[in-house]
């Protein structure tokens, strides 16, 4: 569904991704965990079309396509949801309108019906439930005024009515209490399906006790350290990145 | 430069749609101003005496004043003796029907999306259309006589109802009131006259479009709105003017008076040429609107929507003199490229328990410079007056400009009053936000614009609110930084 090669990216002049390589399948769940200023965020930004990044080299395709080559809102009409890191506030627009709109684009560029209200109002009643939000929360300004769980909340709750095929949690986890992380996990599970990938963008390993990842990479300086299966977020629980850190500079020291 | 940037520019730079000049033989006068001229305009129209004699009033008064200089626009100075004052398509014989207009005429109202004929057929909306100076056609009338309302053309009204015209006439604005107006008093060359007598609700929503068409021609109408005890009106007025490249000036007063229990509701969408996107050309909206709540428990709305103009300069406001009665103003006024507006509202509490809202919303885009400026005053003997005012500025792009000047003036210590005002910025972040969610920019910038504003259209009768929201469309596609 995904397929990244070698992407380099920067920001303001700096190089912060130097050489991505990522498969990503129907059905699987990747996790990429890294320190802070790793690139974890930078590489989700760059999924989504964020026009600060630019791109040096390398080359993404979503289905297919050449995904660098498309705006931020064809590529989310092809299916790619990226949860936000700091959901931004939409004052005098409300959830409902905001919710409907973007569904209705992604509907128009699949070539179905636009949804009308009633059926609408329907499907984001059995969201809602899904996510165990307030159902005041869907009539109020987007994002604005909610607590840092109920912004969380809100974006795997549009993730949930979007229906993407391909869903990027940039550090959904950030911020957020046991309780709230397990409802936003328990949605993101109850989301799971064969038709969609998901990567779980984290700096800690606390969200996969409750989101399993069939695979996760670990991100150093721009770079995947390493690739593994779910044990390998334990491993680093217990010893912290440093160690594999570390361990990439012996490697680089022996080579030179 | 960033994407957002970029998409706003190109918005700010899209076409005037409504500028095409229609080809008709017009008859004019020659330029400048001076007594002879007056007699000229008054003469053609059939004036009586006692209107002669107002104009000349006023153009005396006009000579002795100077040109208002503190208002936050700036214009090269104005030479009021290269105006042509009066211009009315050559076709004089008066007409029985639409039948009988130019058929070029009812076009051009095509292109505006008003075909008269439309609306006679399918909406309950009477139009007075007032192309240049003359008041072309008005439908419904007939209809509207039935219940004793008159809905005509200012010039007729002077003619068939002189009695009325001459005792409301500058009773809300009078000749002195300032320069405009004052010179507007004294070359006005037509406009729209409305009176519902006692208890009457007018049935339907009475509607003025008014377009400039003839090159160089200032357009000075005039409009008087009278409300009988307990009676109820809704008007509508509508503007738009071809692209040229010279400055118009348009110089226009409204009067509205609303006896006891009288309600009037005005609502402006008002969309003349704003000049292209260096700043070139445009119109200058210099309008004196102003209502007076004269009976008891009467009450006034005024709503507009501002999107047009090169400069706007206008402040609808409200006298509340009967006791109980409420002034309210709702406005969304919006600049792009090298637009200024100053813009706002004064209500002037004399009565007791007088109550007064005003809602502004100014969004500026591109180079744009929007000015809310509101004074509320509650005189002596206004016990218990209330007021609740608020301001709220939109950015788009970092090149624009919102400024606010609220002026308050109490003279009772029973009044209440409170003042909100906020400035937001549509940011790229919201924009990118958006997008990821598969909205372009486009409808981010108009969906993000239309929730600003929605406290203002609500006020809208609903094909206008329709309108405004399109036009706010139109004239901001793409805006955002």
């Amino acid at each position: 569904m995904l397929e990244i090669r070698n992407l380099h990216a920067q920001v303001e002049g700096k190089e912060i991704l130097r050489g991505i390589d990522l498969k990503v399948n129907a059905g699987e769940i990747h996790a990429i965990m890294g320190p802070n200023g790793s690139g974890k965020s930078t590489l989700a930004q760059v999924l989504a079309g964020r026009d600060s990044y630019w791109v040096t080299e390398g080359e993404v395709f979503f289905e297919g396509k050449n995904l660098l080559e498309m705006a931020p809102e064809d590529r989310a009409r092809q299916g790619i949801f990226m949860a936000f890191q700091y959901p931004v506030e939409i004052p005098g627009v409300s959830n409902t309108y905001f919710l409907k709109a973007a569904l209705n684009a992604i509907r128009k560029h699949r070539g179905q019906d636009e949804l009308d209200a009633m059926d609408f109002l329907k499907l984001v009643k059995e969201k809602m439930k899904l996510m165990d939000m307030d159902e005041s929360l869907i009539n109020r300004r987007v994002n604005e005024g909610f607590s840092g769980g109920e912004k969380k909340r809100n974006e795997i709750f549009q993730m949930a009515v979007l229906d993407p095929k391909l869903a990027i949690l940039d550090e959904t986890d950030s911020g957020l209490d046991i309780d709230a992380l397990k409802i936003v996990a328990n949605g993101v599970n109850a989301l799971h399906a064969r038709h969609r990938a998901v990567i779980v963008i984290t700096h800690y390993q606390r969200l996969l006790n409750y989101i399993v990842p069939d695979y996760v990479h670990v991100l150093s300086n721009g770079r995947f350290v390493r690739s593994g299966g779910k044990e390998l977020a334990l491993e680093l629980e217990d010893k912290g990145y440093a160690w594999l850190e570390e361990e990439v500079e012996n490697v680089q020291t022996v080579k030179s | 430069m960033t994407t957002a940037t970029n998409t706003i520019e190109e918005l700010a730079n899209k076409e005037y749609k409504w500028g095409f000049v229609t080809e008709i033989e017009s008859d004019s006068i020659p330029r400048g101003l001076n007594e002879d001229i007056i007699r000229m305009i008054s003469a053609k129209k059939n004036e009586p005496e006692f209107m002669l004699e107002w104009r000349l009033k006023s153009y005396r008064h006009w000579l002795t004043m100077k040109e208002p200089t503190w208002q936050n626009v700036h214009f090269p100075p104005i030479d009021y003796q290269n105006i042509i004052y009066y211009a009315a398509p050559k076709q004089q014989k008066a007409l029985n029907g639409l039948e009988e207009v130019d058929p070029q005429l009812l076009a051009t109202y095509e292109k505006l999306g008003i075909s008269l004929k439309e609306q006679e057929r399918l909406s309950g909306v009477a139009v007075d259309a007032v192309f240049d100076s003359v008041s072309v056609a008005t439908t419904f009338k007939d209809k509207l006589a039935e219940m004793g309302i008159i809905f005509c053309s200012f010039s007729e009204a002077v003619l068939h109802h002189p009695d009325l015209v001459q005792k409301y006439l500058g009773s809300v604005v009078p000749y002195t009131d300032n320069f405009f107006a004052t010179l507007n008093s004294a070359v006005f060359s037509d406009g729209s006259f409305c009176y519902i007598p006692k208890g009457v609700r007018c049935p339907m929503e009475l509607s003025t479009y008014f377009r400039i068409n003839a090159a160089d021609t200032g357009q000075f109408e005039r409009t008087l709105i009278i409300a009988e005890e307990g009676s109820y009106v809704s008007y509508l007025e509508g503007c738009t003017a071809p692209m040229r490249d010279e400055n118009q000036l348009h110089a226009a007063v409204v009067e509205l008076v609303a006896l006891d229990n009288a309600q009037i509701k005005y609502s402006t969408v008002q969309n003349w040429y704003p000049g292209d996107k260096d700043g070139k050309g445009g119109i200058y909206n210099f309008v004196t609107k102003r209502g007076k709540c004269l009976g008891i428990n009467s009450k006034i709305s005024w709503t507009q929507v501002e999107t047009g103009s090169a400069i706007t300069w206008k402040y609808p406001s409200c006298i509340l003199q009967g006791d109980n009665s409420i002034g309210e103003f709702y406005s969304v006024a919006l600049t792009n490229n090298y637009q200024q507006a100053d813009t706002g509202t004064k209500m002037i509490h004399i009565g007791k328990n007088t109550r007064s809202t005003i809602v502004s919303k100014g969004i500026s885009a591109g180079h744009g410079q929007n000015t809310y400026r509101g004074a509320v005053k509650i005189l002596k003997n206004a016990t218990a007056a209330r007021n609740f005012s608020q301001c709220d500025s939109l950015l788009l792009g970092d090149k624009c400009g919102a400024h606010t000047f609220p002026y308050i003036e109490v003279k009772n210590s029973t009044a209440q009053m409170e003042h909100e005002a906020s400035t937001s910025k549509i940011g790229e972040d919201q924009i990118f936000y958006c997008k990821q969610r598969g909205i372009s920019a486009e409808d981010a910038v108009s969906m993000i614009v239309n929730g600003f504003c929605k406290e203002v259209f609500r006020e809208l009768p609903m094909e206008f609110a329709v309108e405004a929201q399109k036009l706010l469309g139109v004239s901001l596609e793409g805006s955002v930084g």
